[in-house]
C-alpha cells in the first residue's frame, strides 16, 4: 500500500484553486524559502513539537515514553532528540495537548476516506482537492497514486508545487491532475539559491514544459518587499511569462508576516523578521506592470 | 434612504425606552367595572374595545404608516391581566444597566394605587403558580425546564395573507354565517362557539374604530398643516384609515396600514411571544406593487420609501419587559419579529419577485435591531436572491437569516399538513416552522438537556440544588456499560418531560377558559368556521413544541464516557462522577483527557456524531407525537435563544469538561470550541441530524469579513448554504465578526477556537495564530471599519 507523509489536510480551503476544496499539506520541501509560511513542512518526517504554556506537568509524557527520552526540565518535559524515535506516543497521552507530532503517515486509503469527505461541497462550488506542501512532487508515487483516487472519485484535482522537481516526475503526475498551481518566485538564478537554497533553471524549464505541452497552470508569485518586487524581477517575470507557448494566469500573493510566531513556536530562527507587507498600491502597480504584457493577472492573499 | 426615511430611522432609534401605564389603567378599570357582566370571550372582546377606544392616538411628524401600541414610539404597553409587575420590578427595570425601560413617578403612582391592588392574586401568572403544584415548581425553579405561558401569552403566530383581499366586513359576515349554522340541539357547545363568535365579531368593530380614530387624527393634522406636501399626505393617510381595515386595500400604501393595523391589533390584545410575524410580506404586497407600478400610481423610489417607513414602524415596538428566570432567559428589547423573503408560492412556484430584493435593499439601508427578516430558500430559488441575501449578511448584522424552504416545507407534511398550507408556511420567531394564518405553534419551553443527564450521574438528585428531583436510577459507580449509563439517562428524560408536559397541559387549559384571542383567532383559519379560540383548538393546527437546549455538551459528554469509561478503562465510571459531581476539583488531567481526547460532535467524525443522532433520537422519541389538550400534538425545536447561558449557569459540571456554570453548546452548534476541522466539517456534522423531524433547528457560524470579501467570497458562502441544505437541513446563519469579539477572543480563547479569520493567502483559526499576528489582524479590521 503506498503511504506518504503529510503534515496537514485543511478542510474549506477557498484560497487554493477553484471553489471550495480541501487541501493536503505534505511533508517535506527541497527548498528552504526566507519567508516560507509553514517552516514545519520542510522536514521530511514527523516531528514532535512541545508547548510549555500548555503543559499542566502531569508526567504522562515521560511515563509513556519507550524509550525514557522525556526528563522533566526546568522548562518542562523536554526529549531528548538522541533518544527520541518520534513514534508519538507521548503526544497521544497527552491532555492538555502540549506536545503534538507534526505530520502524520497516511496510506492512500486513508488520505481517500479524507478527501471524500467534503465531495458535496466540491460539486456545488466546483471545487476539489489541491495537494500542496511542503513540496507534492517530493513524494511522486504518493502523490500519483493520490490523483488518481480522487480521479477514480471524479474529484476535481490541483496540484500546488515549487517547480523543483526531475522532469520524468512531471511527466508522470502532469497528466494526472486538472490544474497546477505553479510557484514562480525569482528570476536571478543566483538570488534564487540566495533566498531559496536552490537554482531555478529546473523550474523554469519545468513551467516551459507544462505549458508547451497545454498543461493547465496558473502561476502563483508571492511578492516580498526587498527581494523580488524589483523592477528587475517584475520585468523579467513579465518577459518570461509572456515567451511562453501558452500565456499563464497570474496570481499575486502579497507577503504577510504571518509566519514569525509559527518560528519562534518551532524555535527556528526567521530571515524576514523586519519585512513589512506590501502596500495596496504596491500590488496594483506590480500587476499592472504584469499586465502590460498580455497577462491575465489576479491579486489573492 | 432619503431625508424621511434617514429621519424617520434616526428618531426610532433615539427614542428612549420607556414602560407606559395607559394601557395597564384602561384594562384595569374596565375589569374593576365590568368582570363578571359577559362570558369570557366577549369580556375580552369588550376590554380589547375599550383599549381601541380610549387609548391616545400617535401619527408622527413624517409617518406615512401610522398607529402605535403605546401613547408613542417605544412606550411599551404592560399586560397586568397577564403578569402585573409590581413596584420593585418597575424599580428594577427602571435602574438596570441591561435593557433599562424608563419607568415615570406618574406610571409608579398608577401601578401602587390601581394597577397592582385590582390585579394581585388574578392574573394568570398568579393563577397559574397557584395551582401548578410544587413538583412542577421545584423543577422549574432548578433550571430543568422553562416556561413561556407564565408571563407572556401563547403566541409564536404569523398573519398570512388573507387580509389583504377580506377586510373586517369581510369577516364580520363570515362569522354571522358560522353563528347562524350553529345548531344548538345537537351541539352541546353551541352556546359557548356563540359567545366566541360574537367576541370575535365585536373585535373587528374595535379595530375599525382604532383606524377611524387615527383618520380623525390625521383629518385634523391635515387642517393645521402649513406644508401643502405633508397637508396632502395627511388626507392620503386618513382616508387610507377610514377604508382599512374596514375593507380590503386597494393599492400597496393601503396594503402597508391594513398590515399594521393588524399587527397592532393582536399586539394590543394580548403579549403574545414573538410580537406577531407578518409571514411573507414580498408575496403579500407584490400584486399591489405590480399594479400601482403599472397603473402609474408609484414609482419605485416611492414604493421603496413606503416600505422603509412601514419597516421602522416595527422598531417603536420593544418587547414588553419579562420578569425572573424568563427577563433571564431572553433578555432583550427584541420581540423576534422574522420576516419572510423568497420561498415557494402554494403552487410550488418561485416565490421571489422585486419586492423580495427592495426588501433585501431596505434590510441593508436600515439594519435596525427590529424588524429581523430571513430568506426562505429553496432549490429552485436563484443564486441571484441567494447571492443578494449574501451581501447583506456580509455587512455583519446577523441577518437575514437562512431557510431552507423545502425542509420547512417537508417537515410541515412530515407533521400533516396539506402541501398548499406548508407552502404558505415558514418560519417565525427564531426559527421555529408552522402554518402561516392556519396555525398555533406554541414554544412551551426551553428543555435543559445536559441537566437531565446530570440527574442520571446522581441517581435523581440535582447536585446543585441538593432536591431529589428526578427518578432513582442507582449509583452511577455500578453502570457497568454504555448502554446501563444511557438508559439511566432516558428514564430521567422521562420522568422530567412527563413533568414539563402534565404542567403545559394545565397552563394551555387555562389559557383556554381564561384568555381568549379573540382578534387573532379572526385571522386564524379555521377559528371562524370551528367556533373556537386562537387558545383553544380553534386553528386548523394546534402544535406544541418543546425546544431542546444542549445537545452539543451532551453528545461530548456521553463521548467522553464512553470512550475513556466503558471502553479504555481509563477511568471508573464512580471515580468521572465524583470529579464531575466536584467541578474536576484536582482532576485537570481527566478534565483535560475529557475535552481533548475525545471525539466531539462537530467534526464530521462518525464516533460522536452517531451519539449526537441517539441523543436526537430519544428526544424525539420522547416528546414528539404527544398529545396536547387542542386536538393536535407535540414536536421538538432544537434552538436556545440565549437560554443556552441560563441552563449552563445553573448546571454543575459536565463530563465533556465543561466547568460548572460555564454556558452550554448553543442551538445545534457543536461545543464551543470542540470543532477543529472547520465550517464543512460542522456542516456536515450537523447535516447528520434528521432535521425533517423537527420544527426547527438553528445553527451559527461565525466569519471574518475577509473570509466574504469580493464575489468570489458570496460565491463560496452561497455554495456552502447549497451545501448544507443538500443534507436536508432546516436554517443556518451567520456572524461576520467585528472588532470586539475578536478582542473577547483574545481574552477568552476557549471559547472562540471556531472563529475563522483570513489571515494572508489562506484562512486560519484566530485562536490558533500568534499574538502577534491577532494584533495585526485587528488592527488591518479596524481599518476596513473606517
Amino acid at each position: 500500500m503506498t503511504r506518504g507523509v503529510i503534515f496537514d489536510i485543511r478542510r474549506y480551503s477557498i484560497h487554493d484553486g477553484p471553489g471550495i476544496r480541501t487541501t493536503v499539506f505534505m511533508k517535506g520541501c527541497p527548498l528552504s524559502c526566507w519567508w516560507c509560511h509553514n517552516p514545519e513542512s520542510q522536514s521530511a518526517f514527523t516531528e514532535i513539537i512541545y508547548r510549555p504554556e500548555r503543559c499542566i506537568g502531569c508526567g504522562a509524557c515521560a511515563k509513556t515514553c519507550p524509550e525514557g527520552a522525556v526528563t522533566l526540565t526546568q522548562r518542562g518535559y523536554i526529549s531528548d532528540p538522541d533518544k527520541c524515535t518520534g513514534c508519538g506516543d507521548c503526544a497521544g497521552v497527552c491532555p492538555s495537548e502540549a506536545r503534538e507530532m507534526l505530520g502524520r503517515d497516511i496510506t492512500i486509503g486513508e488520505l481517500a476516506r479524507e478527501i471524500q469527505k467534503d465531495v458535496l461541497f466540491f460539486e456545488e462550488s466546483g471545487g476539489g482537492v489541491t495537494f500542496s506542501g511542503g513540496e507534492p512532487l517530493a513524494q511522486p508515487e504518493f502523490l500519483a497514486a493520490a490523483l488518481e483516487a480522487a480521479r477514480e472519485l471524479e474529484i476535481h484535482t490541483a496540484v500546488d508545487t515549487c517547480g523543483f522537481a526531475p522532469r520524468h516526475v512531471l511527466e508522470t503526475i502532469a497528466p494526472l491532475t486538472r490544474l497546477f498551481l505553479f510557484d514562480l518566485k525569482i528570476m536571478d538564478p543566483v538570488l534564487h539559491r540566495k533566498y531559496t537554497g536552490v537554482s531555478n533553471e529546473i523550474i523554469l524549464e519545468n513551467l516551459k514544459w507544462l505549458t508547451g505541452n497545454k498543461y493547465e497552470t496558473v502561476v502563483r508569485i508571492p511578492v516580498i518587499p526587498g527581494i523580488n518586487d524589483t523592477e528587475e524581477n517584475i520585468e523579467a517575470v513579465g518577459r518570461f511569462l509572456s515567451g511562453l507557448s501558452m500565456r499563464p494566469d497570474v496570481d499575486l500573493l502579497a507577503y504577510h508576516a504571518s509566519a514569525t510566531e509559527k518560528y519562534r513556536r518551532f524555535e527556528m530562527s526567521y530571515l524576514l523578521q523586519d519585512v513589512v507587507p506590501p502596500h495596496k498600491d504596491h500590488m496594483r502597480d506590480i500587476s499592472d506592470r504584469l499586465e502590460m504584457f498580455g497577462l491575465n493577472v489576479s491579486t489573492g492573499g | 434612504m432619503n431625508d424621511r426615511v434617514e429621519r424617520l430611522r434616526s428618531e426610532s432609534f433615539e427614542a428612549p425606552v420607556a414602560l407606559d401605564h395607559e394601557r395597564a389603567e384602561i384594562i384595569t378599570e374596565y375589569y374593576r367595572d365590568n368582570f363578571g357582566k359577559f362570558s369570557v370571550p366577549v369580556n375580552r372582546a369588550m376590554a380589547f374595545m375599550e383599549l381601541c377606544e380610549k387609548k391616545s392616538i400617535f401619527i408622527g411628524r413624517d409617518e406615512l404608516v401610522v398607529g402605535e401600541r403605546g401613547p408613542f414610539p417605544k412606550s411599551v404597553s404592560t399586560y397586568p391581566e397577564l403578569n402585573c409587575h409590581s413596584v420593585e420590578d418597575l424599580e428594577i427595570l427602571d435602574s438596570r444597566e441591561k435593557n433599562p425601560y424608563k419607568v415615570s413617578k406618574k406610571c409608579m403612582d398608577v401601578y401602587a394605587e390601581k394597577v397592582i391592588p385590582y390585579w394581585r392574586g388574578r392574573t394568570m401568572r398568579d393563577k397559574i403558580f397557584a395551582d401548578i403544584g410544587d413538583e412542577w415548581k421545584e423543577t422549574y425553579a432548578s433550571g430543568f425546564f422553562t416556561e413561556f405561558m407564565e408571563q407572556r401569552a401563547p403566541g409564536h403566530t404569523t398573519l398570512d395573507g388573507k387580509f389583504y383581499t377580506k377586510g373586517m366586513e369581510g369577516f364580520k359576515s363570515d362569522i354571522d354565517e358560522s353563528i347562524a349554522a350553529l345548531d344548538f340541539k345537537a351541539d352541546p357547545e353551541a352556546t359557548k362557539k356563540r359567545e366566541q363568535l360574537k367576541a370575535m365579531k365585536i373585535s373587528c368593530d374595535a379595530v375599525i374604530l382604532f383606524a377611524e380614530r387615527h383618520a380623525e387624527l390625521a383629518s385634523k393634522m391635515a387642517l393645521e398643516e402649513k406644508d401643502p406636501a405633508r397637508k396632502k399626505e395627511l388626507e392620503r393617510i386618513a382616508s387610507i384609515c377610514r377604508y382599512v381595515p374596514r375593507h380590503a386595500p386597494r393599492d400597496f400604501w393601503e396594503a402597508l396600514q391594513m398590515y399594521w393595523f393588524m399587527h397592532l391589533g393582536t399586539i394590543t390584545e394580548l403579549n403574545g411571544w414573538d410580537a406577531m410575524n407578518p409571514g411573507h410580506l414580498d408575496r403579500y404586497f407584490h400584486p399591489f406593487y405590480e399594479s400601482d407600478l403599472k397603473s402609474g400610481a408609484i414609482t419605485r423610489d416611492w414604493a421603496k420609501e413606503l416600505l422603509s417607513a412601514f419597516w421602522i414602524k416595527f422598531n417603536n415596538h420593544p418587547a414588553p419587559p419579562k420578569v425572573g428566570v424568563t427577563a433571564a432567559e431572553s433578555g432583550t428589547y427584541n420581540d423576534f419579529t422574522n420576516i419572510n423573503l423568497g420561498g415557494l408560492l402554494s403552487d410550488g412556484s418561485d416565490g421571489v419577485n422585486d419586492v423580495s430584493y427592495m426588501m433585501l435593499e431596505i434590510i441593508d439601508e436600515i439594519h435596525l435591531l427590529q424588524p429581523q427578516a430571513n430568506i426562505q430558500l429553496s432549490r429552485k430559488n436563484s443564486d441571484r436572491f441567494l447571492k443578494a441575501a449574501a451581501r447583506v449578511i456580509r455587512k455583519g448584522y446577523g441577518y437575514p437569516s437562512v431557510f431552507n424552504a423545502d425542509t420547512v416545507i417537508e417537515e410541515m407534511i412530515r407533521a400533516g399538513k396539506s402541501v398548499e398550507d406548508a407552502r404558505e408556511g415558514g418560519t417565525s420567531g427564531c426559527v421555529e416552522t408552522g402554518a402561516f394564518g392556519k396555525e398555533a405553534y406554541i414554544l412551551t419551553g426551553y428543555l435543559n438537556t445536559p441537566k437531565i443527564f446530570e440527574l442520571a450521574l446522581n441517581n435523581g438528585v440535582d447536585p446543585v440544588s441538593g432536591k431529589k428531583i428526578g427518578a432513582e436510577t442507582g449509583d452511577p459507580a455500578g453502570f457497568k456499560t454504555f448502554d446501563d449509563l444511557y438508559a439511566a439517562f432516558e428514564k430521567q428524560l422521562h420522568h422530567i418531560v412527563d413533568i414539563k408536559v402534565r404542567g403545559n397541559q394545565f397552563i394551555e387549559r387555562m389559557y383556554a377558559d381564561n384568555a381568549p384571542a379573540v382578534f387573532l383567532s379572526v385571522l386564524t383559519d379555521d377559528c371562524i368556521k370551528r367556533g373556537k379560540d386562537y387558545n383553544d383548538g380553534g386553528p386548523r393546527y394546534n402544535t406544541n413544541y418543546i425546544q431542546c437546549v444542549g445537545i452539543g455538551t451532551m453528545t461530548d459528554s456521553l463521548s467522553a464516557l464512553k470512550k475513556h469509561v466503558f471502553e479504555e478503562n481509563a477511568f471508573t465510571m464512580g471515580e468521572a462522577a465524583k470529579a464531575v459531581r466536584e467541578n474536576f476539583e484536582g482532576k485537570e488531567a481527566m478534565r483535560l483527557t475529557f475535552a481533548n481526547k475525545t471525539s466531539r460532535w462537530g467534526n464530521d467524525d462518525d464516533y460522536a456524531d452517531s451519539l449526537m443522532k441517539k441523543v436526537f433520537n430519544s428526544l424525539y422519541d420522547e416528546i414528539d407525537g404527544r398529545p396536547n389538550t387542542k386536538g393536535g400534538c407535540y414536536h421538538i425545536d432544537m434552538l436556545p435563544t440565549t437560554c443556552h447561558v441560563y441552563f449552563g449557569s445553573i448546571t454543575g459540571a459536565t463530563p465533556d469538561g465543561r466547568l460548572a456554570g460555564a454556558p452550554l453548546s448553543e442551538g445545534i452548534s457543536p461545543v464551543q470550541g470542540a470543532d477543529r476541522n472547520g465550517p464543512t466539517a460542522v456542516i456536515k456534522s450537523c447535516g447528520k441530524m434528521d432535521h425533517i423531524r423537527t420544527g426547527g433547528t438553528l445553527l451559527n457560524m461565525k466569519f471574518m469579513p475577509k473570509v466574504l470579501e469580493g464575489e468570489e467570497g458570496i460565491d463560496k458562502l452561497a455554495k456552502l448554504v447549497r451545501t448544507y441544505f443538500r443534507y436536508d437541513a432546516h436554517h443556518i446563519q451567520f456572524n461576520v465578526v467585528d472588532l470586539e469579539t475578536l478582542r473577547e477572543a483574545q481574552a477568552h480563547p476557549e471559547n472562540h477556537r471556531d472563529l475563522i479569520v483570513r489571515v494572508a493567502g489562506y484562512s486560519d483559526y484566530f485562536c490558533d495564530i500568534g499574538p502577534d499576528l491577532q494584533e495585526e489582524i485587528i488592527s488591518r479590521t479596524a481599518q476596513e471599519e473606517v
